[in-house]
């Protein structure tokens, strides 16, 4: 069954029932001509939580970020941003602010005058801005860039020069697009650290587009997960990663292993989809004794791949079905060889029916 | 692609006969500004500044280069403020008819002078006289802002293509309304590209003589038509070399800055 949003959102209306959600997206949808982008969504982010919103390209999630921003109007629906109703209003109108993908420094700014930007539309005082921007800059250890153009930044730069410039201004909501995917591995997971300590230290309500799944599990305090325009589960990291609601949620948030019919049958007793995940398997060989609690199947190892930390097998078990094993190195190494029969098994709790 | 050497050398001499063709005959021109004898025999013998000193006093053309001024800076003005809103329009808007609009607003450009000309001049003489306006200055003005207007459009029309979108949403996410996301952000990033649209306005509407000519009432003398009715007075001839060069350089110099304007960009 796919929990929707609308069922998932009970209990948490419960709980935060004197509080308003910092946004509110109530039957939320968007078309481009024939193309629905966005579907009837339902959606309540709570004041100063982390949410991702996750999904492949395409999914709806920018679209989603682009209408609480209010760069695009819903085609049905209505949005409230702290409880007002901003569903028509203007991007100028409302009290969130952006980081873009692409970052849109403005080119013929300096950085200083980039951050001041948002602070003189709103008729700041002088001093107030100077100072505001130097504890901006200071706050993403970037005072020294101040009076350089965009142009002369690397990526990195830019990228905390952008979150400055929206973070100065102090919104209700922060809104980031993708904002890591222009930069190499490195350092996006420094950033990642760095986005999540200074959202812990701002408090601000942080909206973030991802379709990294890592990136969403390692920064969210909850994520919504995004499948053709609709919300296939709401949770938090590890409410999507151990009890997956949908199939797509299941194979799309890390590997794992589906399982369906013959052998779903034997292990749960029910033909309905099973997810486990190839971390949760270990190989033995097949003379050694069964641990109670566990279940197994035999398998045949086709391929063995080193990976650093780990390494991953594929099995073909009996019927056919193949399954993805991953062994922590250096642990327990069962080290069986390609063409090899072996006993596959993990602890039962870990036969998850979707 | 590397090219032999036979073909290299042809290519460079075609290259030079095409060049020696356009700019000789200007050359000659020039010099023969300088030239002392009336006649502009060669090889010039003499040189002398005295042709430059009687164009300058010479009241007829002081009269048609300020007219030729007044008729530029206004046609280039009108070319700026309508060209860049056809171009801002047509460039982050979607409405019925775009594409005809973005035709009808480049073909004047592409319509022989004399059909504009014509078309012109009897539209001022049948429908717009009896209401009072008249062929004089104002039609002048009018007639040249019609193909003034597409160098603007042109140049600022592809830089909007190119320019990034998203500069615009961060303004207004930072709370700056339409007016001053336009003129804080989008006006910024298009500057050099108006401006290198309007010295080629200038430039174009300097030295038009063919609409000029059907819109100009009997008294209105642009330079160029200045030049054109004293060309066959023999003794206004090395006066008529002065206002070419200085048509020349008035031409050139705008083109010049507008494409080293627009070559910045490219950077």
């Amino acid at each position: 069954m796919p929990a929707t949003a609308t069922s998932l959102k009970l209990p948490v209306q419960a709980e935060s029932s004197r509080t308003t959600p910092a946004i509110s997206l109530q039957q939320v949808g968007k078309s481009f001509g024939d193309f629905h982008a966005v579907k009837g969504l339902d959606l309540d982010i709570r004041t100063g939580e982390f949410f991702s919103l996750l999904g492949p390209s395409g999914s709806g999630k920018t679209t989603v970020l682009r209408m609480i921003a209010g760069f695009e109007l819903p085609t049905s629906g209505r949005i409230e941003l702290g409880g007002l109703d901003v569903t028509n209003a203007a991007p100028f109108e409302r009290d969130v602010n952006t980081v873009f993908q692409d970052y849109a420094l403005f080119p013929h700014l300096t950085v200083a005058q980039n951050v001041e930007y948002g602070l003189k539309l709103r008729k700041l005082p002088k001093a107030e801005r100077a100072r505001r921007v130097a504890e901006a800059l200071e706050m993403i250890q970037l005072p020294q860039v101040a009076r350089r153009l965009p142009s002369q930044l690397s990526g990195g730069q830019r990228q905390r020069i952008a979150l400055a410039r929206a973070l100065v201004l102090r919104p209700q909501v922060l809104l980031l697009d993708e904002p890591l995917g222009a930069l190499d591995k490195q350092l996006r997971e420094q950033m990642q650290i760095e986005l999540k300590a200074i959202q812990r230290d701002v408090g601000i309500t942080f909206v973030f587009v991802t379709h990294d799944q890592e990136e969403a599990l390692t920064l969210s305090d909850r994520v919504a997960v995004f499948n053709e325009g609709k919300i296939d589960q709401v949770g938090s990291p590890s409410d999507l990663y151990e009890r997956p609601a949908t199939r797509f949620v299941a194979s799309f948030l890390g590997n794992t292993n589906l399982i369906e019919g013959a052998l779903a049958q034997e292990l749960t007793g029910s033909p309905a989809l099973v997810s486990l995940r190839p971390e949760h398997i270990v190989v033995r060989p097949l003379e050694s004794v069964q641990d109670s609690g566990t279940s197994a199947v035999t398998a045949v190892i086709e391929e063995i791949v080193y990976t650093g930390p780990t390494t991953r097998y594929m099995a073909r078990t009996d019927h056919g079905t193949q399954l993805i094993v991953q062994e922590q190195n250096g642990a327990s190494s069962a080290a069986a060889a390609r063409g090899t029969r072996v006993r596959l098994e993990w602890p039962s709790r870990y036969n998850y029916t979707v | 692609m590397r090219l032999s050497a036979p073909a290299k050398i042809t290519l460079r001499v075609f290259a030079g006969i095409v060049m020696a063709a356009i700019y000789l005959p200007l050359a000659l021109v020039v010099t023969n500004s300088f030239n002392a004898t009336t006649s502009g025999a060669f090889p010039i013998k003499d040189f002398t500044t005295k042709w430059w000193v009687a164009a300058w006093h010479n009241e007829g053309v002081r009269e048609a280069l300020w007219t030729s001024i007044k008729v530029a800076s206004v046609a280039t003005a009108i070319s700026l403020v309508l060209g860049s809103m056809v171009a801002f329009a047509l460039a982050r808007y979607d409405f019925f008819g775009k594409n005809t609009v973005n035709l009808l607003v480049v073909l004047p450009i592409a319509l022989p002078g004399i059909v504009t000309g014509v078309a012109l001049n009897n539209t001022f003489k049948t429908v717009l006289e009896p209401l009072g306006i008249g062929l004089g200055l104002f039609s002048v003005i009018v007639g040249h802002a019609t193909f003034s207007i597409v160098m603007v459009f042109n140049n600022v029309q592809a830089r909007m293509g190119r320019m990034n979108r998203g500069l615009e949403e961060a303004a207004m996410d930072m709370g700056a309304n339409m007016f001053k996301t336009f003129f804080q952000v989008t006006f910024p990033g298009f500057r050099s590209a108006f401006i290198a649209g309007g010295l080629l306005a200038f430039a174009l509407s300097f030295d038009e003589i063919v609409v000029t000519t059907f819109t100009a009432a009997p008294g209105t003398e642009t330079l160029p038509i200045w030049i054109f009715n004293n060309m066959s007075r023999p003794n206004q001839a090395p006066v008529v070399n002065v206002i070419a060069a200085v048509l020349v350089l008035a031409s050139m110099i705008p083109v010049y800055l507008s494409q080293r304007l627009t070559g910045d960009d490219k950077k």
